[in-house]
């Protein structure tokens, strides 16, 4: 008997499947990272991925980009390989990752979504500059669009990158913490616009370290340390079992974990 | 009367070169400018990139590709010495790049190594085969070329017209060649630098732009050294670009003024070295130099003067009495 999933990879293959994960392995110098991941990511989901430092979240997200070299297994998007659906690829980097001096406006950053649609040797058109204002209007930035990028807020600089992203048209969001270092009304307007790509069908997968929020913000939960503890709806994944065996026997977590598992309750 | 520094006299010093030696200082002044510009704008996606060194050291790494295009073609012609620095900038980008990431050496003491000994291993060619067949080809006259003796370089003629001497013509070109190319290929190397994940995300790969650039460097550094020395072209490669970095936060107008800062560099330049009958190459360094400092100084936005008179107006509002 075929479970759920099969059934629904056969029924339809491909179109309803926005990411799989098959045996994934990635190491770093010749440790290992990511071990043995499978993954089905159905097209329409709000993926929180949560796990302890140092469990390889931001590595497995990278990895199923094909940002990095991976030891074994693959990684499908739309069932094709990544490199071949990369503009219905979306990412938000950490907000660290960037150079926040560099001597951009907004309006540049926001437009290097589009430059994975625009071929070698073409300019960003004039349909791009406004595709690039709706985006930068979404996150209520467009009066800052012509802003030097380092005169803004960690805030401001986070819904920044969510326009750029916006600008990329995508169908799969890959997104590490965009949550880190933003204030109250930045992660409200995060978690809306969240809601708002996963109603018109989008896919997105977003790290995240905070565990009391993660249950609030994703409707499923993706448990990573090393390996995949769990990966399904929030209300059956969240359990004090299944978190104890993602953080295992650190105490100050685990507190924590029992704060959050009680908050449920 | 200094003996050390000459008397300062208008008349000499900036009128007479213009008045009298149009022809050699004119393409004294090209020459400085043109080899300014191409450097100062490969520089500032270096400087963007934290790579400003690797400039340094791809700059010495040419030595051995020059040497090795010799002995295979057996002549100083310009295609081998290209093709030879083309091949010895990649060689030592790779070098680094392997270092780097294959072992625990950190990446500034990657550089030092790969440099050092692809600058060593030049100079021993150069002693093993180049010294033989009375041919003339050593480290001094690569790495320390004179940019005064441009002038007496053959000229190009063409097609009836003459443009200028040898060295003159091919560095214009390679520094329209590199305005065109980071025109071209503006979009891949802005997103490659501000973000290298989200351009391998978007299908530009940063590795391709990352040795595209270094052997683009390679071409200009090589194109560089033989008429105008090392000094020049090592300097030139990070001075306009910080320069700019205090004039302006847009990089499409920064690298309009790295233009700026390469013209008033040659011409201050060659009227320098006139007053004080030195190097021109040198003279060109210090007054872009000399440029980068006033702009430190004197720049609206951040400037030491601003900050020190923004400082002494809100001082007694802070701390009164």
């Amino acid at each position: 008997m075929p479970s759920p999933e099969n059934k629904v990879a056969t029924d339809n293959p491909g179109s309803d499947i926005s990411l799989e994960i098959h045996d994934l392995t990635v190491a770093y110098h010749k440790k290992p990272v990511l071990w043995g991941i499978d993954l089905v990511v159905p097209r329409g989901k709000l993926v929180g991925i949560v796990g302890p430092n140092g469990a390889g979240k931001s590595t497995l997200i990278k990895a199923a980009m094909g940002l990095l070299p991976i030891s074994s297994g693959w990684v499908k998007v739309f069932g094709e390989p990544v490199k071949k659906n990369l503009t219905r690829i979306g990412y938000v980097p950490q907000r660290e990752s960037v150079d926040w001096d560099f001597p951009v406006s907004v309006m540049d950053v926001v437009l290097m979504g589009r430059y994975g649609h625009l071929g070698l040797l073409r300019r960003p058109s004039k349909q791009d500059r406004d595709i690039a204002r709706e985006c930068l209007d979404k996150v209520k930035m467009l009066p800052y669009a012509n802003r030097q990028i380092s005169n803004l807020s960690g805030g401001q600089q986070q819904r920044v990158f969510l326009a750029r992203a916006l600008a990329q048209e995508s169908d799969l969001y890959f997104m590490d913490e965009p949550f880190a270092g933003v204030d109250a009304a930045t992660e409200a307007a995060i978690v809306e616009l969240l809601h708002e790509l996963k109603s018109r069908g989008k896919t997105l997968m977003v790290v995240h370290h905070d565990l009391p929020t993660a249950r609030r913000y994703f409707d499923s939960l993706l448990l990573l340390n090393m390996r995949v503890v769990a990966f399904g709806p929030t209300d059956q994944v969240f359990t004090h079992d299944l978190l104890q065996s993602t953080y295992g026997g650190r105490l100050t977590i685990l507190s924590e974990v029992a704060e959050a598992v009680r908050a449920k309750e | 009367m200094s003996p050390f520094v000459p008397d300062f006299d208008f008349q000499r010093v900036f009128i007479a070169p213009w008045a009298r030696d149009l022809a050699s200082f004119g393409w004294i002044a090209l020459m400085g400018f043109f080899v300014t510009a191409a450097c100062g704008l490969v520089g500032n996606f270096l400087v963007l990139r934290r790579m400003a060194l690797v400039g340094d050291a791809i700059s010495h790494s040419v030595l051995p590709g020059m040497a090795v295009a010799f002995i295979l073609s057996q002549s100083r012609g310009t295609l081998p010495m290209f093709l030879g620095a083309l091949v010895a900038g990649i060689v030592a980008t790779v070098l680094i790049e392997l270092i780097h990431k294959k072992s625990r050496v950190k990446q500034d003491a990657a550089i030092g190594i790969a440099f050092t000994s692809l600058f060593a291993l030049g100079v021993i060619l150069i002693n093993l085969y180049a010294g033989k067949g009375g041919v003339d080809l050593d480290q001094e006259c690569v790495l320390y070329g004179e940019i005064a003796f441009v002038p007496l370089e053959p000229m190009v003629v063409f097609a009836g017209q003459t443009l200028g001497p040898i060295p003159v013509v091919r560095m214009a070109l390679v520094a329209l060649v590199t305005a065109l190319l980071i025109v071209l290929f503006y979009k891949e190397l802005l997103v490659s630098s501000f973000d290298p994940a989200l351009a391998v995300s978007l299908g530009i790969s940063a590795t391709v732009v990352h040795y595209a650039l270094m052997g683009w460097l390679s071409v200009v550094v090589v194109s560089a050294f033989e008429s105008v020395g090392a000094i020049l072209v090592i300097a030139m490669l990070i001075l306009p670009a910080a320069t700019a970095t205090f004039l302006s936060r847009r990089l499409p107008v920064m690298l309009g003024l790295t233009i700026l800062h390469a013209a008033l560099s040659a011409v201050l330049g060659v009227h320098l070295a006139v007053w004080l009958d030195c190097s021109s190459a040198g003279a060109m360094v210090v007054a872009g130099t000399a440029l980068f400092c006033a702009a430190w100084v004197f720049n609206p936005t951040d400037g030491l003067l601003y900050r020190w008179f923004r400082e002494r107006l809100k001082a007694p509002a802070v701390h009164p009495g």
